[in-house]
Formats: structure tokens, sequence, C-alpha cells
């Protein structure tokens, strides 16, 4: 086997998580996130790399074909590679990577933008089963993610005592996060004493609906080093599926993570830092314990999506979220988890470390 | 399981009804925004990038060749130039127009890219690439936040201009340049 070729994480920018971004269009949301990107590598536009990629789902702000009149933003004049997968961009991220390691690119722009607000989220995202039975029930995403919490209570694998601790910190850790949209100091017992929402999840256990973008550019080490850029590296990278069929599925556990971190190589090293998709707070236990984190590793430390959900950047954004501590010196090794479809059906982890 | 019960269950199952309301809060987008309202006060506007100067219309926020913000607002001209058309001899579902009738590509001076929009009160096998032609607006006590505030665009006594020079003219027009 040929040696594959190493991947740096050069640049990231995300949005404020807003609760409406108001009148903005997808263009709109995604130009000034890719003009960051752009300004810290020194690029034009998307002339200046080799691919793009992007993550989006159009059902969200309910505007056909969205992610097609995203491309305005590039600067597609005369036309560019690009392309499009309707799921997070962490997602997008994995076909970029691909792409650089085929030797078909060596640079690659990612962005994952989400007007999550114009829609009901969470009966949106009910279309996305499977067509003959779930989806003429309009089961929606937080309902699944309640039968879900409920079975791990059930089990005696966690306590309401558990989330509401996740939740603390959630909103704790986003304090020093300017992006966050839900933050401050709060106790379990305050948690606790809020009444349930869809039992047993109370509001708070559920992440907040945001609107946002986030962009990202990532290239050979050989032409980061060209760029003159400080760089992470992007060092593994999987993601794993599981049944659509709910009933088929251990909803406790998180086989796919667990099985996409081996293949990532996650360890083969600490784990400083770690950035978990857990829409709602008893999905950061079942991933903590599918990743094996253990006491030396900072969960979240960005607040986590609890604190502001970019559907379909989240994902684009925890590995964003590493690569910034990581290149602020804060961490040495870390990983970061993206998730898509009800109940943490699929996910991606990739692990970056210091160059 | 009987032998009627057999039979129905080797038929096909071709249908289900299985109806999807979803409902949205639509925002036509911060730019758009600003086209509709100048457009509901029977002004076209365009934007003009920062970058290639190109004006567009209708505009969505950015020049898609230069991927910048186009935040200069430039009101356009009721006239305006065929780039391309077509005459429709079919009805189309949906659409009150009788056949046939024609749509155009039309540059309005000012702008540097086309939008469509119907061209009538002319003859349609005298339409032609480079025509000069003008906005047909309904009475103001109409006006939406609709592109068919123009009813149509009619053609005007002015020279045809060469292909080359469409979509170049400035907002002042064409008369007295040819």
């Amino acid at each position: 086997m040929s040696a594959q070729r190493e991947i740096a994480i050069v640049a990231f920018h995300q949005s404020p998580c807003q609760a409406s971004a108001g009148a903005a269009n997808e263009v709109e949301l995604i130009m000034p996130e890719l003009r960051a990107v752009f300004d810290q590598v020194g690029l034009a536009n998307a002339q200046d790399v080799d691919f793009v990629c992007s993550g989006s789902c159009d059902y969200l702000q309910g505007a056909a074909f969205a992610f097609v009149a995203g491309v305005d933003a590039l600067g597609a004049v005369p036309p560019i590679r690009e392309s499009h997968v309707e799921m997070d961009a962490a997602w997008a991220l994995y076909e970029a990577v691909l792409k650089i390691r085929m030797g078909h690119a060596d640079s690659a722009l990612i962005y994952g933008f989400a007007k999550s607000s114009p829609g009901e989220l969470p009966i949106v995202l009910s279309q996305q089963l499977d067509p003959y039975y779930l989806a003429p029930l309009w089961v929606d995403t937080v309902s699944l993610a309640a039968l879900q919490a409920r079975l791990m209570l059930d089990a005696g694998l966690i306590t309401e005592g558990d989330m509401a601790e996740v939740v603390k910190r959630s909103r704790r850790n986003a304090m020093t996060n300017p992006l966050a949209q839900l933050a401050g100091e709060t106790s379990v017992a305050d948690l606790l004493a809020k009444p349930h929402y869809l039992s047993p999840l109370r509001r708070h256990d559920c992440c907040p609906v945001s609107d946002g973008a986030a962009a990202m550019i990532i290239a050979t080490v050989e032409q980061a080093k060209a760029w003159g850029m400080p760089y992470v590296r992007l060092s593994g990278i999987d993601h794993r599926i599981e049944s659509h069929n709910l009933c088929l599925r251990d909803l406790t556990d998180s086989v796919s993570t667990r099985k996409a971190a081996a293949a990532a190589g996650m360890n083969a090293g600490a784990v400083d830092v770690a950035e978990l998709y857990a829409p709602f707070s008893h999905q950061e236990i079942i991933l903590s314990r599918a990743l094996g984190l253990g006491e030396d590793t900072r969960v979240n430390p960005s607040g986590g999506v609890l604190a502001g959900n970019l559907m379909m950047a989240s994902g684009l954004s925890r590995i964003g979220e590493v690569f910034q501590r990581i290149v602020a010196g804060e961490a040495g090794r870390g990983v970061a988890h993206a998730t898509n479809g009800p109940c943490l059906q699929q996910n991606l982890v990739a692990v970056l470390e210091a160059a | 399981m009987s032998e009627d019960n057999n039979a129905q269950a080797r038929e096909p199952v071709t249908g289900m009804d299985a109806p999807i309301y979803l409902q949205y809060q639509f925002t036509a987008g911060r730019a758009p925004s600003r086209f509709l309202h100048a457009l509901k006060q029977g002004r076209l506007t365009g934007q003009r990038c920062p970058g290639c100067s190109q004006v567009y219309i209708p505009p969505r926020g950015s020049c898609p060749a230069c991927g910048i913000a186009t935040d200069e607002e430039v009101t356009l001209s009721n006239k305006a130039t065929v780039q391309s058309f077509t005459i429709v001899y079919i009805p189309i579902p949906g659409n009150p127009i009788k056949p046939p009738y024609i749509v155009a590509n039309l540059v309005p001076d000012g702008a540097n890219i086309s939008f469509i929009h119907l061209l009538s009160d002319c003859v349609n096998e005298e339409v032609h690439i480079g025509q000069r032609v003008e906005a047909v607006w309904k009475p103001a006590q109409e006006w939406d936040y609709k592109m068919d505030n123009i009813l149509y665009y009619r053609p005007l006594e002015e020279p045809d201009v060469p292909v080359e020079l469409i979509g170049r003219l400035p907002v002042e027009g064409w008369e007295g340049q040819a």
C-alpha cells in the first residue's frame, strides 16, 4: 500500500448560533464564514482551492435547491469542482479528505449551513425516517430521543441527575464560548426542578434550534506549509451507520461510534479534548462511554451542541473546535464526533493531532 | 391462510397515501427583500459587485462570479434589450396567458445580466435579439412584492443594440449612442 497523503486542517470559522438569522438567505449565511477562512489563509475565493464540498438539507428552511443557490457565495466563475452531501458537513469533510488522499486535489474548502428556524425542526426531521412505516406516523426526533433516554433510565444505565449534570457542564462551558446560544451557571437541583417536556426529557436536555454556518479549509501538509499556515494533522477519520430500523438497534449504546473511533485510530494515543455531537444530554453519556473517554479528557469544552446546534454544520464545527484548541496549544491530541439521523444512527469520528 | 388470502398477498401494493405537510415561516433573504421592497414602489433595482462592478438583477446578496457581498443598490431603467426569446405555442398548465406569446431574456439598462419576462404589444414574428423594449407597469395601486407588477415589456422605437453591447448599456440607456 502506498503511503497515504497526510491531511492538514488549516482554517476554520463558525458563525454565532442564533435562534433566528432573520431574513438572511443561504448565500448571506455562508458568505461571511467563507470570507473568514479565505482571509485566514490569504485566498481570494473558491478558485484558490482544488475542491469544494458542502453539507446542508433544503428541508430545514423549506427552500428547494438552497444548496445550489448557496454556490453563489463561492465565486464559481470560471466553473469549479464542487460537491454536496445532504448530511452534516462533517461528511462533506470526509468526501474532501478522500479527494485529497486519492491525489485528486491538494486543498479543499468545506462548509455547512443551517437555517432551521423557518420550519419545525423535529417535525421536519421526522421525514428522514423510513417512508412506509415511520414517516407517515410523524414520529419526531425529540420523541425518538425520549424513547432512547427512557431505555437508559429503565436499565439503570443513567439517572436524570446524570443528564442534568451534562446540561450543567454544557451551560457552564458555553460561558466562555461567544458563539453559544445558551450559557450560564445552573445547578443539577435547579434543572431537575424543571417540568418534563417529552418525558423523560426536559427542555434543557434537548439542543436548541439554531441558524448559522461554518467553514473549514484543509490541504495536504505540503500545501499547508507552502501557505505558511499553522496546521493540525487530521490523522484519522471514519464513519459507520446503523440500521434505519430503530427496533433493530441497541439504543443504549453506540456501536457505530465505537467502530468509527477504532478505525480512525483514536486509541493510538491520549485524548486531551473531545467534542461530541450530542443533541440530547443522555446521548453525550452514550458517546463518552462508547469512546471510552476517561477523566483525562475534557469533553465539550465549547458547551457542545446543547449550547447551540447548527443542524448540518455542528458536526464540522466539532472538528473545528478541536482544531482551534490544538492550534491554541490547549491540547495536543483530540477527537471530534459528528452524528446524523435519529438516536445517533450514523456517526463519524475524526482524530486530530498537533503538527 | 386461505387460498383467497394467499392470492391477495401476491398482489403488489402500488400506492399508499402519505401526505406531507410542513409549515415554514419563509423569508426571501436580505438582498431579495430590498429588491422586492423597491419593486413594490415601482422601481427595478440591481446590486453592484465591489470587485468586478457587474450589476445583478434580481440580486441575491453576492456576486456569484467573485463570491463577495453586493451591498450597493442600483436603480435600473425601465428600458431593456432583448438578449434572447422564444415564442410559446402550447398552453402551459396553470398559466392564464393564451399562446402564442413571447418569453424573453431581457437586460435592463444599467444591469449586466438578464432576467426573464414576457414580451407583448408586438408582432411576434418581428421580435429579435438586440431589440429595445420597455416595461409596462400595472397601475400603482396594484403594486405588490411581485415581478408581475410589470405586466410585460413592449417594443420601443429605438435602434437595435449590437449583440456585443447587450448587457453593457449604462442606466442612461442607448438612444443617441447608436
